[in-house]
């Protein structure tokens, strides 16, 4: 631990103004420098804070980077197969009423592999959170094409840009299933400047709320970057993805409830 | 108007280095050190500490939750 000198002063607990929830374990985070699966982990640990749900919290995390989840997050956890987590979260949440069931997938599970789980479980309007961690590409096994890869983009597997003649285009799965009537609240956010990272934890906030009156299926988008994959540097990456990302897939509420009871 | 003063303690070991949080500095308190740590990160330190505003920016976007973040009135 290094302080700065001269204000040790400053560093004393009635001043603390942030600190990492305790809701998060102590491990090192094991995701590569600078991903916003990090900060989506953080943020969400935080809402379970002060919301006092840590021991009512369920969460489900299937295959991917987002896997990992459970080893960072002080709450129960269930493993899902590849895609299947809005499933499994269905069972839980049906099982459990109380509970406060969540998913928490990225863009190669949820869209590619766990397309039918996702709409379907939308579509039934099943009382749970579904968070997904779009960052274009399959992070975990090497930056592969995955379907939300942007047009022109290059991967591992479309080294020459994805075409989409012969790869098709990228799916835009929140708006997909903000137009089922099964949803109560679709958004899509980011977590790479300050500003965002605050809109999205009111976005986590008021899913939860939403659940707990019952109101049928949340889904947060956060677009992310994933700077392995990408081959840049975590800010060059999170610069390329207002430029490159934000334009296909603009951030914002995209279904808001037309009562907003919760503030 | 009373001024806020700041201050930032990084947990070095568990730094990454990835230098969202000295992007996201509006003060530019924050630099990368030139020595690594026990990974090999040259991590983040608040090189600039009077500078601080105790705004916690750096803390909302660090990926890895290493910074904690101290603000009191002068």
């Amino acid at each position: 631990m290094i302080e700065a000198t001269g204000i040790k002063n400053i560093i004393k607990p009635e001043n603390l103004v942030y600190k990492k929830s305790s809701v998060m374990t102590d491990n090192v985070l094991s995701y590569c420098p600078g991903c916003g699966h990090g900060t989506a982990n953080r943020i969400l640990a935080e809402v379970i804070e002060e919301m006092g749900i840590q021991s009512k919290t369920i969460g489900v995390s299937p295959v991917g980077c987002s896997v990992l989840l459970y080893n960072f997050l002080d709450v129960d956890m269930q493993e899902a197969a590849h895609g299947r987590a809005p499933a499994v979260a269905t069972a839980i949440k049906r099982l459990i009423p109380d509970s406060f069931v969540f998913t928490y997938q990225g863009d190669g599970d949820l869209a590619a592999i766990g397309t039918a789980e996702t709409i379907h479980a939308c579509n039934r309007g099943e009382n749970i959170l579904i968070i997904f961690v779009n960052n274009g590409i399959y992070g975990m096994t090497g930056g592969q094409m995955a379907p939300t890869t942007l047009p022109g983009m290059k991967s591992s597997t479309s080294p020459a840009g994805r075409d989409v003649k012969t790869m098709g285009n990228p799916l835009k799965m929140t708006e997909i299933v903000a137009t089922l009537p099964g949803t109560y609240y679709v958004t899509r956010q980011s977590v790479h400047t300050p500003a965002n990272v605050r809109k999205t934890k009111k976005a986590i906030r008021k899913a939860v709320e939403y659940q707990k009156l019952d109101r049928g299926t949340c889904f947060i988008e956060i677009v992310s970057n994933c700077n392995s994959g990408w081959k840049m540097t975590p800010v060059q990456a999170n610069k390329w993805m207002e430029e490159t990302m934000f334009p296909y897939y603009p951030l914002g509420d995209i279904k808001v409830p037309v009562e907003e009871s919760v503030k | 108007m009373a001024k806020m003063r700041g201050s930032i303690v990084v947990d070095a070991e568990r730094c990454k280095g990835c230098e969202v949080c000295r992007v996201s500095c509006p003060t530019g308190t924050i630099g990368m050190a030139k020595e690594v740590n026990h990974k090999g990160y040259y991590f983040a330190y608040p090189e600039n500490p009077d500078l601080c505003i105790g705004c916690a920016n750096c803390a909302m976007v660090c990926p890895d939750g290493v910074i904690t973040v101290y603000k009191t009135k002068i």
